[in-house]
């Protein structure tokens, strides 16, 4: 399977297999107009398999929302078809309007406009919170 | 300006040093008098409250300072639909300090960060209520003379009971202390309580549903209410609301020294013959909630 290269844009490597898809929605891929790949299931060195995307167009990106969504995945931007910048994406210390408060006595569940933000917790067990009612993420 | 929305921004030291100041000013009350003469307390109460409302009124009043508020959410904008955020903005125009009470968890935080006086949790859902804390701590220090090598009981709705679950988190940071915590299945302490406060930080707790058969071990026995407003379903509500019921029957196996407290109201959960027993130590709690709130206050708006 031949996906061609990119000359400026986003590859988004190392994402955990099966991931691929949630990120692509996260990142809202569906509603741009330039050439997006989602590729399942490549084989992988380190990871035995991985998803990869690939943009053909620098966009931003929420290295923190990805970091939340899975920890390890790589973003590489591309210029002049050569790897100009490359992040590799840890577990955020803080995540704004990427998890929803689920907790039906939470401020946010009245005021409409207020920020979701969950704080992390627990590193070892990947246990963020609401920063305003401390519910757990689920 | 500092805020209080959550009694673990208090360092242990700056605990002392409230209770500190709090037992002076229940030796010397004079002296406080005019400690905030032109200053003015907001009490905004968007859920009914009695002893917290009146009490932060009262310590201000104490203090030589003047109060405005309400106390019910349909007397304030919120009506209207009014957010937090406005509301406070609003009255931070008006006011030198808050003391905020609301049915939603965390809106107190919202608060704070929306202005720049400082902002009190009196109370958010069933989420934090500091000052209850403090107060009982205070009762603690006054009728126990120590926080450490303690065994406290808390009994009852240890589920939705805020006042439990921030007296856990500031007697963790205390030596030697046991936890035993009787409840009934459904009321249990929450499990991220239970893993951040206590099993994080290696102490000794135990979960019963019988409080007879630990009474002889406590030093303190906190008692709490099955709090209707914490409940969608009446029917789980009427079902657990009489599981435990304090009598003098029952504290016959109690220590001597015991210290009972609740954080009241109460409904029937301690009978009222246990209020003639001088171990009942709930009213004195009360009234210690004053003088912890004229020490805050000044502490909060930096009053020497």
């Amino acid at each position: 399977m031949i996906i061609g290269q990119i000359k400026d844009g986003i590859v988004i490597d190392h994402i955990t297999a099966g991931k691929g898809m949630t990120l692509y929605n996260f990142l809202g891929l569906d509603k741009i107009d330039c050439q997006v790949a989602l590729i399942k299931n490549a084989d992988s060195v380190k990871m035995g398999k991985k998803d990869i995307i690939k943009i053909d167009r620098v966009i931003e990106l929420d290295l923190d929302a990805l970091g939340y969504l899975d920890p390890g995945a790589t973003v590489n931007i591309i210029e002049d078809s050569k790897i100009a910048k490359r992040y590799a994406t840890i577990l955020p210390e803080r995540v704004e309007n990427v998890i929803k408060c689920k907790n039906p006595r939470c401020i946010t569940t009245v005021e409409q406009e207020l920020p979701h933000i969950f704080t992390l917790r627990d590193k070892e067990n990947r246990v963020y919170r609401c920063l305003y009612c401390e519910s757990k993420a689920k | 300006m500092r805020s209080l929305i959550d009694i673990q921004e208090l360092s242990i030291s700056e605990i002392d040093e409230l209770i500190a100041v709090a037992n002076d000013i229940i030796d010397n009350p004079s002296k406080y008098s005019e400690k905030c003469k032109g200053k003015i307390l907001a009490t905004l109460f968007f859920e009914p409250s009695t002893r917290t409302r009146l009490s932060f009124e009262s310590a201000m009043y104490n203090l030589g300072g003047n109060v405005l508020g309400f106390s019910e959410a349909q007397s304030s904008s919120s009506a209207k639909g009014e957010s937090v955020a406005d509301t406070i903005k609003t009255v931070g125009y008006y006011a030198d300090i808050i003391a905020m009470r609301h049915p939603k968890e965390g809106a107190p935080m919202v608060a704070s960060m929306n202005t720049d006086i400082p902002v009190i949790n009196a109370g958010d859902g069933g989420h934090n209520h500091p000052t209850q804390t403090l107060t009982d701590l205070l009762t603690i220090q006054r009728e126990k003379g120590r926080f450490d090598n303690i065994t406290i009981g808390f009994c009852g709705d240890l589920k939705f009971g805020r006042t439990v679950h921030s007296l856990i988190g500031a007697m963790s940071r205390y030596k030697n202390v046991k936890f035993v915590l009787i409840s009934p299945e459904e009321l249990k302490v929450p499990e991220y309580i239970k893993q951040t406060e206590l099993e994080a930080k290696k102490l000794e707790y135990v979960e019963t549903t019988s409080l007879e058969d630990v009474m002889p071990e406590l030093d303190i026995l906190y008692m709490t209410r099955v709090q209707r407003e914490r409940f969608f379903n009446e029917q789980d509500y009427i079902r657990l609301k009489d599981s435990y019921i304090l009598t003098p029957q029952k504290l016959e196996t109690a220590k001597e020294d015991l210290c009972i407290m609740h954080p009241l109201p109460r409904v029937n959960e301690i009978s009222v013959a246990v209020d003639k027993d001088p171990r009942a130590c709930y009213f004195r709690q009360v009234n210690n909630g004053k003088f912890i709130r004229m020490a805050l206050i000044m502490k909060l708006l930096e009053v020497k």
